[in-house]
C-alpha cells in the first residue's frame, strides 16, 4: 500500500491546481447590470404598491404647534396623511447608544418626528399615495405650523453653558467623551528638539451613493410577515431591528436585497424614513415604496468626518518621534445613529492616530457633540482619514521642521517589518504589518528621486508641483469587539452553506452582501477552487434573510476575509463529503480521490474516475445502487468569525503628484500611487478597483466635497449641481501595487481591502500640497483645498 | 395643459402610441409606463448622467426631457442597444476590465461612451475622460471606465 502524502488534507486552496485565488477572473453576472437589466429597489414594483413621500422640516430646530392634512387628503390619487404620533401606535422609538462606548448618551428618535424636528430635512409627516408624483402633489397642501426654536449648528460653541441643551434630558449637548494617555507624553514634548502643534479642519461629507436609499415594504397581513426590500449592507441587521421595534419576531421579518446602486457604508445604517416605511406597510396593510430624492439624500443620508483637531508632535534633529498629542472635536447631529451609533468615528481616530510609528507617547481626547444639523455616522474608512491625515500631516510639518525628507522621516520611525505582533500606542494589536516593504515598493514605483529632480527641475520656470506621502493602517475583519460587545445584534460571524446540485453544479449560500465590491466573485472563486469545480458551474446566493445563513453582511472590510474564510471552510468540508461518496462508489479510499475539473480523479495521477454530475446522479436518484449504510451529505455549512485579533489591521502607503496654480488656486492632480498589503489576495483586478475607488472618494474629500451650512442649521449645497463630487476629467490615473502579509488567522489569509484607498488619499494630497506650497512658505491643513483655501494660504484673498 | 396628451414614438425600435401627462419627464415614462428600468434615475435634475438614453441619435439626459416631446421621435435605451448588439464589444471590454461596480452608472455610462466612439475613432485618454465627464461614478474611480473605452476604440480600429 502506497502512502499517501500527508500533505494533501493540508495543502492549502491556494496551491491546488486549477485555483481561482490571485487570479483576475471576470464577475459573474455583470452582463445583467451592463444591460440594464438588473434589479434596483428603485425598480421593484409589487401588486397594490402604494408610494411614499416625506414632508420633511425646513427648520433645523422647531416645536411642531399643528398638522393640518385635510387638503392633502382630497388630493387626487391619497391613500392616507400619517403623523408621527398616528405611526407611534405600530412603532417604537430607539436610543443609539453602544455600553462598549462607556458614557455615549443620545435622546430617544422616532420615526417620524413627534412633536419637535431637530435637524432641517427631519420628516414630519409620511403621505402615502398611488403614485409617487401625486403623493408629491399633496404633499404640497399638507400645512404644517412650526414654532422655531435656537438652533445648536457651531460644534466648537455647543458644549457652550449659554448655548441651549438639544435634548434637555441629557444634561448637555456632550454625546460621547473619551480619553487616552499613554507612555510619558510630557516628559516627550519637554525632551523633543522641536514642537510642532496646528489645527486640522474637516469638510462635513457625504456619500452620493448613486441610487438614492430607496425601500419597498410588504406586510402581508394574512401571513403576519413583513418582506423589505432594500438595497442594505446588512440585511440580517435589519431584519433584527425591523422586528423590534414592530413588535414582530424575527422569522415574522424577510430582508431581501437585490442590486444595490453604491453604499459605501450609507447604506449600512437604519434610517428613520426607513423605519416609518416599515411601518407604514404594517399600518396600512399593503406594499409601500420609498425612494429618496436627491434633495431628500443630501439631506438625510449619513454625513461624516466634520471634525476639528489639534494635533501636536515632538520630534529629535535626528528624526526620532517622540510623542503625538490630538484633541478631536466633532459634531454629530442631533442623534447618535442606530444602531451603530455616531460615536466610532471619534473612536477610531483616537484608536488610530500615530498607529503606523514606533513611538508609544500618545495623548488624545476627543469630544462628540450634538447639534441641529443632519446625522453624521460611519462612511467608508471610518474615521481612517482624519487620523491618518492629522497623523501624516503632523509628520510632514515635523521633517519640514527640522529639514528633513518625508521618505526619511517615515523610514526613521515607521514601526520596522521584524517587530510583529506588537501593538499601537492606543493598544491595537498587529498581527503582521509591512510599513516598510511597502514604502520601499512605492518609491521604486513612483521613481521618488526622478520626481524630485523633475520637481526641482520645474520650479525653476515657476511650476509648482508637490509631492505627497502618506502612511496608513486600516482596521478590517472585526470581530465582535467592534459591535456586539456593546450590546448591538450586528453579527460579526459569517455563514457559508454549499451544495452539490443533481447536474454536478454547485450552489453557494452566503451571508455577505454584493454592492459591486465582487463578494459573489470572491465566493465563486473560493469555492470552485476548494472543490475543484468551474466558477460557471457555482451559483452564489446572498442578500435574503430566507435564503441565506444568518451574518453580518459586507461593510467595515469584512466580506472577503470573514465570508471568504466561511466558504473555504464550507467547501472543505463539502469536498470531503464528496469524496466519501465517491470512495464508496469507486471501491476506494478518500485519500486516493481528489476532484479537479468538475471529476473526481486518481490523486496521484489525475486519472479521471467519476464525474460529479454523474456522481450527484447517483446519489440523487439511484441512492439504491450505493452500499449499504451511505447516506451522502452533498450539502456543508460553515461558520467563521475571528477570535485572536480584534481587528486584521492591514498597511500601506500612498503617494500624491500634483500641480498647484499659485495665482487661482487650482490644483491638478498628475498621478497617484497606492502600495497596500491586505493579505492573500483573491482577485487581483477586483482589489485593485476598490483600491481605485476608495482613493478616488479620498481625493473627493480632498478637494471638492463639502456640506455647507449656514449659521442657522440650513444645507445650501444639497443638490448635485452644488455639491461637487470627482468626476472622470479631474482624475488622476492610480499605480495600485501590492505587498501580500496574509493573517495567520484564517486559512486564507485575506483582510480586507475596500478602505484603504480612501484612509490614506487625502493625507497624500494635502502633504503634496505643503510641498508644492514650500517655496511660498504656506502650509494648508484644512480640506476641501478649495481654490479659497489655497489663496488664503498664500495670502492671495 | 394638465390633461393626458396622445403621443406616438419609436421605443428601441417598436412603436409605441399612448397618452401620458405633459409634466411627466422621459426617464419617467420609460421606466415606470415601459417599465424599460435600465435607464437608472440618480439626481432627477440633469448632473449625473444616470439616465442618459438616445433620442433621435442624439444622447440626453431623459430626466431634463418631457415624453410629449419626444412624440414623433426614435428613442433608443440600454435595452435596445444590448439587444441589438451595437454595444456589446464595449459591454465586453467592461465587463473584462470591471469597470463597473455597482453597475448604476453603467448604461447612462455605456451611451455617453458609444455616443464618443461614434464620433470619433481615435480617442486618447484625455478626450474619454472629457466625453465622460458628465457621468458620475461613484465606485470605480473612472480609470476602469476609461481603459475599457481605450480597449474598445483600439479593437474597432483594428476590426473595421
Amino acid at each position: 500500500m502506497t502512502t499517501k502524502p500527508a500533505h494533501r488534507e493540508i495543502l492549502s486552496v491556494l496551491d491546488r491546481p486549477n485555483s481561482y485565488i490571485g487570479k483576475t477572473v471576470p464577475r459573474p453576472n455583470l452582463d445583467r447590470l451592463l444591460q440594464g437589466r438588473g434589479l434596483y429597489v428603485s425598480d421593484v414594483e409589487l401588486p397594490r404598491m402604494a408610494h411614499v413621500v416625506f414632508l420633511r422640516s425646513p427648520h433645523a430646530h422647531a416645536r411642531i404647534i399643528g398638522i393640518d392634512a385635510s387638503a392633502a387628503n382630497q388630493s387626487p390619487g391619497t391613500i392616507a396623511v400619517v403623523t408621527g404620533k398616528q405611526l407611534a401606535a405600530v412603532i417604537t422609538p430607539w436610543v443609539g447608544v453602544l455600553s462598549h462606548l462607556k458614557g455615549l448618551k443620545s435622546a430617544p428618535q422616532s420615526a417620524i418626528a413627534i412633536d419637535r424636528v431637530c435637524w432641517q430635512g427631519e420628516a414630519v409627516a409620511a403621505v402615502v399615495a398611488t403614485s409617487r408624483a401625486g403623493a408629491e402633489d399633496a404633499a404640497e397642501h399638507v400645512t404644517v405650523e412650526y414654532q422655531e426654536l435656537e438652533p445648536v449648528t457651531d460644534m466648537r460653541t455647543a458644549l457652550d453653558p449659554k448655548i441651549p441643551v438639544i435634548h434637555p434630558v441629557l444634561g448637555d449637548n456632550l454625546a460621547f467623551e473619551r480619553n487616552h494617555d499613554a507612555g510619558h507624553v510630557d516628559q516627550a514634548f519637554a525632551e523633543s528638539d522641536e514642537v510642532v502643534e496646528t489645527e486640522f479642519i474637516f469638510g462635513r461629507h457625504t456619500g452620493v451613493t448613486l441610487e438614492p436609499r430607496a425601500v419597498v415594504a410588504d406586510w402581508n397581513a394574512a401571513e403576519a410577515r413583513l418582506t423589505i426590500y432594500q438595497g442594505t449592507q446588512a440585511p440580517h441587521m435589519v431584519q433584527n431591528i425591523a422586528a423590534l421595534h414592530l413588535g414582530l419576531q424575527e422569522q415574522q421579518v424577510r430582508v431581501v436585497c437585490k442590486d444595490v446602486g453604491g453604499s459605501f457604508g450609507i447604506k449600512v445604517h437604519i434610517y428613520a424614513d426607513e423605519m416609518a416605511t416599515y411601518a407604514l406597510s404594517k399600518l396600512l396593510r399593503r406594499p409601500i415604496k420609498f425612494v429618496a430624492d436627491r434633495v431628500e439624500s443630501f439631506n438625510t443620508d449619513i454625513h461624516a468626518r466634520d471634525h476639528r483637531c489639534m494635533g501636536k508632535i515632538g520630534v529629535q534633529h535626528d528624526g526620532t518621534i517622540k510623542a503625538f498629542e490630538i484633541d478631536d472635536l466633532t459634531g454629530i447631529g442631533p442623534y447618535s445613529m442606530y444602531p451603530r451609533t455616531s460615536a466610532i468615528e471619534a473612536n477610531q481616530i483616537v484608536n488610530l492616530v500615530g498607529g503606523p510609528y514606533v513611538t508609544k507617547n500618545y495623548r488624545a481626547r476627543a469630544r462628540v457633540v450634538l447639534q441641529n444639523k443632519n446625522v453624521m455616522c460611519q462612511y467608508r474608512a471610518v474615521g481612517h482619514p482624519i487620523a491618518c491625515s492629522v497623523t501624516e500631516g503632523l509628520v510632514d510639518l515635523a521633517a519640514m521642521k527640522i529639514g528633513m525628507d518625508p521618505v526619511e522621516i517615515r523610514r526613521r520611525n515607521l514601526i520596522a517589518d521584524d517587530a510583529y505582533p506588537c501593538a499601537s500606542p492606543s493598544g491595537l494589536r498587529f498581527e503582521k504589518l509591512s510599513h516598510h516593504a511597502s514604502l520601499d515598493k512605492l518609491l521604486g514605483m513612483m521613481d521618488y528621486q526622478r520626481l524630485r529632480a523633475e520637481q526641482a527641475e520645474l520650479r525653476k520656470a515657476n511650476i509648482h508641483r508637490g509631492i505627497g506621502i502618506a502612511t496608513f493602517i486600516e482596521v478590517t475583519n472585526p470581530s465582535a469587539a467592534f459591535y456586539g460587545v456593546g450590546g448591538a445584534r450586528i453579527s460579526s460571524q459569517d455563514g457559508v452553506a454549499v451544495r452539490l446540485d443533481a447536474q454536478g453544479s454547485v450552489i453557494c449560500q452566503t451571508s455577505i452582501t454584493e454592492q459591486g465590491q465582487g463578494s459573489e466573485s470572491l465566493t465563486a472563486q473560493i469555492v470552485g477552487s476548494v472543490l475543484g469545480v468551474s466558477m460557471e458551474l457555482v451559483r452564489v446566493i446572498l442578500g435574503d434573510t430566507d435564503n441565506t445563513p444568518y451574518g453580518g453582511g459586507t461593510w467595515a472590510s469584512r466580506g472577503a476575509g470573514i465570508g471568504g474564510e466561511a466558504a473555504l471552510q464550507a467547501a472543505k468540508a463539502l469536498r470531503k463529503n464528496i469524496l466519501d461518496v465517491a470512495a464508496a462508489i469507486l471501491q476506494s479510499t478518500a485519500a486516493e480521490l481528489d476532484i479537479v475539473n468538475n471529476s473526481v480523479v486518481d490523486a496521484d495521477d489525475g486519472t479521471p474516475r467519476i464525474e460529479l454530475k454523474e456522481l450527484a446522479r447517483i446519489v440523487y436518484f439511484r441512492p439504491d445502487t450505493l452500499p449499504p449504510g451511505i447516506q451522502p451529505e452533498l450539502m456543508a455549512t460553515r461558520h467563521f468569525v475571528p477570535r485572536e485579533y480584534p481587528f486584521a489591521f492591514t498597511n500601506g502607503v500612498q503617494a500624491s503628484w500634483l500641480e498647484l496654480d499659485a495665482q487661482t488656486g487650482f490644483i491638478k492632480l498628475l498621478k497617484h500611487w497606492v502600495v497596500e498589503d491586505c493579505g492573500t489576495i483573491i482577485n487581483a483586478q477586483l482589489v485593485d478597483e476598490q483600491i481605485r475607488g476608495g482613493v478616488v472618494q479620498g481625493l473627493g474629500a480632498a478637494l471638492f466635497e463639502k456640506c455647507i451650512y449656514d449659521e442657522r442649521g440650513q444645507l445650501t449645497n444639497a443638490n448635485m449641481a452644488d455639491y461637487l463630487v470627482p468626476m472622470a476629467a479631474e482624475m488622476p490615473d492610480i499605480d495600485v501595487g501590492h505587498v501580500v502579509s496574509p493573517t495567520a488567522e484564517t486559512e486564507l489569509g485575506a483582510k480586507g481591502a475596500g478602505e484603504a484607498g480612501t484612509a490614506g488619499a487625502a493625507a497624500a494630497v494635502v502633504n503634496a500640497v505643503n510641498d508644492a506650497l514650500r517655496p511660498f512658505g504656506a502650509v494648508v491643513t484644512e480640506i476641501p483645498l478649495t481654490p479659497q483655501v489655497i489663496l488664503t494660504a498664500l495670502a492671495r484673498i | 395643459m394638465t390633461a393626458p396628451m396622445p403621443i406616438s414614438l419609436q421605443v428601441n425600435g417598436e412603436r409605441v402610441d399612448t397618452h401620458v401627462l405633459p409634466r411627466l419627464n422621459l426617464a419617467d415614462f420609460l421606466r415606470e409606463h415601459l417599465h424599460l428600468t435600465g435607464t437608472h434615475v440618480g439626481c432627477e435634475h440633469g448632473v449625473c448622467g444616470a439616465c442618459t438614453v438616445r433620442v433621435n441619435n442624439e444622447i440626453v439626459r431623459a430626466c431634463l426631457m418631457l415624453a410629449v416631446q419626444t412624440h414623433g421621435a426614435s428613442v433608443q435605451t440600454i435595452e435596445g442597444l444590448s439587444d441589438s448588439g451595437e454595444v456589446a464589444d464595449l459591454q465586453a471590454a467592461f465587463r473584462d476590465r470591471n469597470a463597473l461596480q455597482c453597475g448604476y452608472c453603467t448604461p447612462g455610462m455605456l451611451m455617453a461612451a458609444q455616443d464618443l466612439l461614434r464620433q470619433q475613432a481615435e480617442p486618447d485618454r484625455e478626450q474619454i475622460r472629457e466625453h465622460l465627464s458628465g457621468n458620475y461614478c461613484r465606485c470605480t474611480g473612472y480609470q476602469a471606465i476609461v481603459d475599457a473605452v481605450e480597449t474598445t476604440a483600439r479593437s474597432r480600429r483594428e476590426h473595421k
